[in-house]
């Protein structure tokens, strides 16, 4: 089917998060909607997808004009989706997941539950999927989650189907295997919305790039593009892609982790085992796929978990038994994985949210009281040093963008004597001038000769960070690799393949993905 | 915003005279923003709602119905009269009585309203002390009924020095209600129970807990049969501050000064800080080192003495003799004290006094009129409904909404309007002004 | 950096990447033993044998009437010597309690039926130990079908509080629901003289009260719990204004009693114990297991009890599969608020009582924890209502048979068992996710 789009723009208030988008995907075409965090990709398939209604413009199925008042409307002329925060529900089974709005009922109303696991065990076979009908959500991985989301929309004959940042949750090689899918049902005459900020993918998958910038088509582009090209596109001027640094010069073992082993409230095993030794002055890259032990592993060490084995060492000291606070001051920086509910308080002014971990220590307070004018002092002074924008430091965080509340994050933790940081995913949702601030700032605390752990997902600030990766699968440490591994043994370790194999199977396996890498650097 | 938009229209003709419109619609959108006039204005709607619920039942209003196509004047004139009756005993009961024989008695009703604000102030401050660190208590009935049981006992089971025993009667009191508080907190903090429900159970446990110590001879230490304490001693009672003919006690100053201890507590001290963090993201204030288990119960146990020292206020000022029914619905109306307050300290404050004046001048308007006090209640629940509700009040009043966009939301409400701008008709602004 | 791929860190790498493969097995290693519920069990165990076997008195007897009057076929009473039948029942408890220790240290799961035969035991033993030597029957039929009357407002607000909280709406307003749908069948009962009137009406406040939280709540996103609170104020206000003015000033009009008639079910209304408990009842009674039973089956079988729990659990999710959230939630609540209304009328014309100020006295709060106990289950919240029930129904009968333990401690009950329950003492609460979260595009 064919879908256009005519000058749709969307505003949420004042802010116009789609201006005048013009877009038209031909049928059994593959298109690739390019953008950054924030661009408005999302917002504009929510959208088409009928879940928000647009203030200007129109969309056009093979030429018709439609209007959808929801998401049935949408999915009634044929449009799936598969979002990019999964919309299932955890305590559902599969088979009731991908019936639901769509019930096969028999009389008063009650479901024809075989006839519901009848189709979606018609739709796996189709496709090859190995999906139980009756596995509750919360029990599949990512990636078969994602199936069912796919099954989903295919069960109700989606003709054009939208996949917001598919991707994202997924190794190099599930990747394969979606691009497969996606392959086969182009074949079908499906057209395919692909949506991601990845370079890589739209090269390697798309039969046609759109960038989208600041709500705004800025312009098209053939998979025969180069990075570059895309990536100014994407971001309106020259970019680096990759942030300058010096070689490492390690010291002597500043921080270190032995046999730490995390068990979760549900009693599985998350973290097994793990053991890390990070010099100062070395950055150390912690890769794996999203759910694979790494969140525990950074919350094990701040203190957010208990850790049921093993030691955390930070300059001698055993740090395991202590409590957060008593881990905050003996000088862990820590800036963790997601930024609204762990790193700041929305409602907090941002000189509040800049003395959140020290509000009761010296010189903001007496350990009773607090000392306002004090707080309000050092806040301007560091945000300044970091070039936070803002207002007033008086004004709630919340009044600021993603990057600069995490520049005020930053600020926080190394404004303080740190002797080790650590952060987890620390450019999640950042644009990409942001992005650079923080690796920048990142490199700073290295060259001061601080340890430093990266928690990240992302292949490519992994690989621009790390002077080491480590890769965890399944709450182990796959293994401990050199800063520059090919991508395709780092993923076939973040699946949990040993390094040996990894480095023997990469050789003679390449990903799509890493095939089309190698296409650009010839 | 669309007024602003308007301004700069260069096209637009008698530009003068539309931007002084739109400085008035500013003014107004402003004026409706602040929750002063949305308070004020949930008042009047309360109020209005009050009548019609007088006149509703009045038998010399319904007996001008049954006669109103012929003569409507009189159904009009009785409604009046009967409405001006009523509220103008209920104001005459809560601030001042020019009806009275004295000076004195002419005084008295303001005074009267302080009495009933102590234990809604000591009470709404521990309510909104849990409100702000993100905790619903609804336990506040049994806080009080347990401040109050402790602070009874202690008052008249025991003999004490003047001042001391009446210290130990209100720290006791509060201690009654910190502990009642704080079994939802340490649980909460130990097990993740839902502080509603816990609180909710608690209240229960406590009213039987209090009939069951009632029927104990060893209890109640009077020798009869009656589920009613001794009195308290004098030594343990809340001095008089006026004397003679009136009621007003020391509690008003303890009222006061919780006031501003509450306000130190949230805005000025660590611990406030952290209740607050918690209050608004728990996971990120566990992350930067609060200790949130123990800032939990703590915020519980806290607000749960507060709750108690108003139950052992409402003792030793007004009750002196400890009853089945001595919290009568002040736990719930601690909670529409502390709502209405927002959770601040002054607010909360003047919610009580306010919520006070209802409650004494319901009295009066009960004797005069012969209007059951449960109006009272009715007042209450609806301006605090309303508070929450900002947006109905606005709708109520014809008031524009604050962040520019037509009252509602209706897709096809929204398609007239862009139809409507299209062609150059009034905006949005303009039509709620009307 | 030196190269890390050394040989060595190669094989030790591997052996970590090969431990990955058995972690089923590390998960119950190191899974905790649960030792919360045998422990329970042998203290209760304990207790039994202590107070109830001990404290009887020696030689007494416990009498049991199982027979009412009109029974078809009678049975005759039953004498227990108390001792002897409570050391028995607290040494069938103790074994019970050794197996349950086995089996926890064991890891065997073992079924329901063991705190069913446990709970079975513990309270015939009290029970014994309650009458012994009073010379007092205690009238199993009465204590029975007082439990299922003690009830019937529980069970009818339970599956309110169960209907709405499915669907993402927390309602404290349970009481003020009961209490609307209370005065309502009275009036409207009494104004046609007709008690079925009353129960046609009842509904109407029940389902208004949940109207009114819904509204606040979706439209205007204010807190449930806040909106529930302040609505049972409200109720109480008006009901009691209402009942100070009009019902009084004319109570022959407005607030006569009417009482709905019994109707026993022929046949199953003559079978012994259960026949009078269950099936001499008013229609009431009868539309309550019809609800129950709707229910459990409409919950988790139906298209409606499907979308209902995707709505209370993700309501996103059910927004893109094009379920109307608002809607979805505003019916459940105005519904669920109508079987409220029901229950509220058994305090009127279900009991044949005129309407009294604050009448519903509490019991939807219970009606709450009977709901959060049955962990938003139809059935179990039927349960859990049928055991509050149980237990003011005993604190009755003991207190009109004389009773050494004080009717509020058994009154108390169900909170306390309701607080244990939300610390988690009997296995993780988990309410609908959703719950009490606004949804905002
Ligand atoms: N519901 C909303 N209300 C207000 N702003 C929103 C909303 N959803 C998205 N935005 C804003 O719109 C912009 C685009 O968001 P989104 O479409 O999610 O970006 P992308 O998917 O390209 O990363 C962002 O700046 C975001 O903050
Ligand atoms: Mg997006």
């Amino acid at each position: 089917m064919k879908l256009q789009l005519k000058g749709v723009t969307k505003r949420f208030g004042t802010f116009t998060a789609n201006d005048r988008i013009d877009l038209t995907v031909q049928p059994g075409e593959i298109h690739a909607l390019l953008g950054e965090n924030g661009a408005g990709k999302s917002t504009l398939m929510n959208t088409i997808y009928g879940l928000y209604s647009p203030e200007e413009g129109e969309i056009l199925l093979d030429d018709k004009r439609v209007t959808f008042n929801g998401p049935g409307d949408a999915v009634e002329a044929g449009i799936g989706m598969v979002h990019q925060h999964f919309m299932l529900i955890p305590v559902f089974s599969v088979t009731e997941s991908v019936m639901l709005g769509y019930e096969p009922t028999k009389t008063a109303g009650i479901i024809d539950f075989a006839e519901a696991r009848r189709r979606v065990q018609e739709i796996s076979a189709r496709f090859g999927f190995d999906v139980d009908p009756d596995a509750m959500i919360e029990d599949l991985p990512v990636g078969a989650q994602q199936r069912v989301e796919i099954i989903k929309a295919l069960s109700r004959d989606a003709r054009v189907l939208i996949l917001d940042e598919p991707t994202a949750v997924l190794t190099p090689q599930e990747t394969d295997e979606l691009i497969a899918i996606m392959r086969q049902l182009k074949e079908s005459g499906t057209s395919i919305v692909f949506i991601t900020h990845k370079l890589r993918e739209v090269r390697a998958i798309a039969d046609k790039i759109t960038v989208i910038r600041r709500g705004k088509i800025v312009g098209e582009a053939l998979p025969d593009s180069t990075e570059t090209e895309l990536a100014s596109l994407m971001v309106g001027r020259e970019v680096n892609l990759t942030t300058q640094k010096d070689p490492a010069e390690p010291g002597d073992v500043g921080f270190s982790v032995q046999d730490l082993t995390v068990v979760s409230r549900a009693g599985k095993v998350v973290l097994d085992n793990v053991s890390l030794d990070i010099a100062r002055g070395e950055i150390l890259c912690v890769a794996g796929v999203d759910g694979n032990g790494q969140t525990e592993l950074a919350e094990a060490i701040l203190g957010l978990r208990e850790a049921v084995d093993g030691t955390i060492t930070l300059d001698g000291t055993n740090l395991r038994r202590m409590s957060v606070k008593d881990r905050l001051n003996a000088g862990i920086g820590f800036v963790p994985e997601d930024r609204s509910t762990d790193g700041v308080i929305p409602a907090f002014s941002i000189t509040e949210n800049f003395v959140l971990d020290q509000y009761d220590q010296q010189p903001y307070s007496n350990g009773v009281a607090m000392k306002p004018s004090v707080m309000r002092e050092a806040a301007v002074e560091q945000t300044s040093r970091f070039d936070v924008r803002l207002g007033t430091v008086d004004d709630p965080i919340s009044t600021l963008s993603g990057g600069n509340q995490q520049k005020v994050v930053l600020a926080r933790e190394m404004s303080r004597d740190i002797r080790f940081f650590l952060a987890s995913q620390p450019t999640r949702g950042l644009d990409v001038g942001s992005i650079e601030f923080v690796h920048r700032t990142i490199i700073e605390e290295r060259d001061k000769g601080t340890p430093c752990l990266i928690v990240s997902t992302e292949l490519d600030e992994v690989s621009n960070l790390a002077d080491r990766i480590a890769v965890m699968y399944r709450g182990v440490v796959v293994g401990i690799v050199p800063g520059d591994t090919d991508r395709d043994v780092l993923g076939l370790m973040m699946a949990g393949v040993p390094v040996e194999e990894a480095y023997a199977q990469a050789k003679d396996h390449h990903t799509i993905l890493g095939g089309a890498d190698e296409g650009a650097q010839a | 915003m669309s007024t602003e938009k308007k301004n700069n229209d260069p096209a637009e003709p008698g530009g003068a005279l539309k931007e002084a419109e739109s400085r008035l619609h500013y003014a107004v959108r402003e004026l409706s923003q602040s929750s002063w006039v949305i308070t004020l204005l949930s008042v009047v709607v309360a109020l209005v709602v009050g009548a019609l619920l007088i006149l509703a039942t009045n038998p010399q209003v319904q007996s001008t119905m049954g006669y109103f196509f012929a003569q409507p004047g009189d159904f009009f004139l009785t409604s009046f009269e009967v409405i001006r009756d009523a509220y103008s005993a209920l104001f005459r009961g809560a601030v001042y009585d020019w009806q009275a024989a004295t000076p004195e008695r002419s005084i008295r009703p303001i005074t009267e309203t302080l009495v009933n604000a102590v234990p809604l102030i000591l009470a709404g401050l521990g309510i909104a002390i849990g409100f702000r660190s993100g905790m619903l208590n609804i336990g506040g009935q049994g806080q009080i009924i347990l401040g109050a049981t402790c602070a009874a006992f202690i008052g008249y089971a025991y003999q004490l020095p003047l001042g001391a025993h009446l210290l130990l009667a209100l720290v006791g009191g509060a201690l009654g209600g910190a502990i009642w508080g704080g079994i939802a907190g340490v649980l909460k903090a130990k097990t993740g129970a839902n502080e509603v429900i816990v609180t909710i159970m608690l209240n229960n446990i406590a009213l039987y807990l209090l009939a069951w110590l009632l029927r104990q001879q060893w209890f109640v230490q009077t020798g009869s049969n009656q589920p009613i304490s001794a009195p308290v001693e004098d030594s343990a009672r809340l001095f008089g501050l006026l004397g003679g003919g009136f009621r007003l006690h020391a509690g008003i100053l303890l009222a006061i000064a919780a006031t501003v201890f509450v306000w130190w507590l949230l805005e000025r001290s660590t611990l406030g800080f952290e209740f607050r963090a918690i209050g608004e993201n728990p996971e990120a204030a566990r992350t930067a080192g609060v200790n949130v288990p123990k800032a939990t119960a703590l915020v519980l146990i806290i607000g749960g003495g507060l709750c108690g020292l108003g139950g052992a206020a409402h003792l030793l000022g007004t009750e002196y003799r400890l009853g089945a029914g001595i919290a009568g619905t002040l736990g719930f109306d601690a909670i529409t004290v502390a709502l209405l307050g927002r959770s601040k300290p002054l607010g909360t404050f003047l919610a009580g006094v306010l919520f006070g004046g209802l409650r004494a001048g319901g009295v009066l308007m009960q004797a005069q009129t012969g209007t059951p006090i449960d109006i009272v209640l009715v007042l209450q629940s609806v301006i605090v409904l309303l508070i929450a509700a900002p947006p109905l009040v606005r709708a109520i009043f014809f008031l524009p909404n604050p962040d520019g966009k037509p009252r509602s939301t209706g897709r096809r409400r929204l398609r007239n309007q862009q139809a409507a701008e299209a062609a150059e008709q009034p905006t949005p602004t303009q039509e709620v002004s009307k | 950096m030196s190269d890390q791929h050394t040989p060595e860190q190669a094989t030790e790498v591997e052996t970590t990447a090969v431990q990955a493969q058995p972690l089923q097995e590390a998960e119950s290693r190191l899974q905790p033993i649960k030792w919360k519920f045998p422990i329970t069990y042998a203290l209760l165990a304990l207790l039994s044998l202590s107070a109830f076997t001990f404290l009887s008195p020696t030689g007494a007897v416990t009498q049991f009437r199982l027979a009412t009057a009109s029974d078809f076929v009678t049975l005759p009473a039953v004498n227990i010597p108390s001792f002897a039948g409570a050391l028995v029942l607290s040494l069938l408890q103790l074994g019970l309690a050794a197996l349950a220790i086995y089996c926890a240290a064991r890891r065997i799961k073992l079924g329901v039926w063991l705190p069913m035969l446990f709970g079975l035991f513990f309270v015939l033993a009290f029970l014994i130990y309650a009458g012994a030597g009073r010379g007092a029957f205690i009238p199993v039929v009465t204590l029975l079908a007082g439990a299922l009357m003690l009830s019937v407002p529980l069970i009818f607000g339970a599956m309110c509080g169960l209907v709405g909280e499915r669907s993402g709406i927390i309602n404290i307003a349970i009481e003020g629901q009961l209490l609307a749908g209370a005065f309502l069948a009275a009036v409207a009962a009494s104004f046609f003289t007709s008690a079925y009137v009353g129960l046609l009406a009842a509904p109407f406040a029940g389902a208004a009260v949940g109207g009114l939280l819904v509204w606040f709540a979706v439209k205007y996103h204010v807190n449930q719990i806040i909106v529930g609170v302040v609505l049972n104020v409200l109720v109480i206000g008006l009901t009691s204004f209402l009942y100070s003015t009009v019902l009084t000033q004319n109570s022959e009009m407005w607030n006569a009693r009417q009482q709905l008639p019994r109707l026993p079910i022929p046949g199953l209304s003559q079978i012994p114990i259960i026949g009078p408990v269950l099936f001499n009842q008013t229609i009431l009674v009868y539309l309550m297991y019809v609800i129950v039973f709707a229910l459990h089956i409409l919950v988790f079988k139906s298209r409606w009890g499907l979308r209902m729990r995707a709505v209370g659990e993700h309501p996103k999710a059910a927004d893109t599969v094009g379920i109307n959230v608002a809607r979805t939630r505003i019916f459940n609540t105005v519904l669920a608020g109508g079987i409220a209304g029901l229950g509220g009328a058994y305090f009127t014309v279900g009991q044949g009582l005129a309407f009294g100020q604050e009448m519903s006295a509490g019991q939807g709060f219970i009606a709450l924890a009977a709901m959060i106990l049955g962990r938003w289950n139809p059935k179990g919240a039927l349960l859990a209502a049928l055991l509050f029930g149980f237990s003011s129904s005993v604190g009755q009968v003991l207190s009109t048979i004389g009773t050494p333990v004080p009717s509020e401690m058994l009154l108390m009950l169900p909170y306390v068992i309701t607080i244990f329950a939300v610390a988690g003492f009997v296995g993780r609460v988990r309410p609908p996710a959703a719950e009490g979260v606004p949804y905002i595009k």
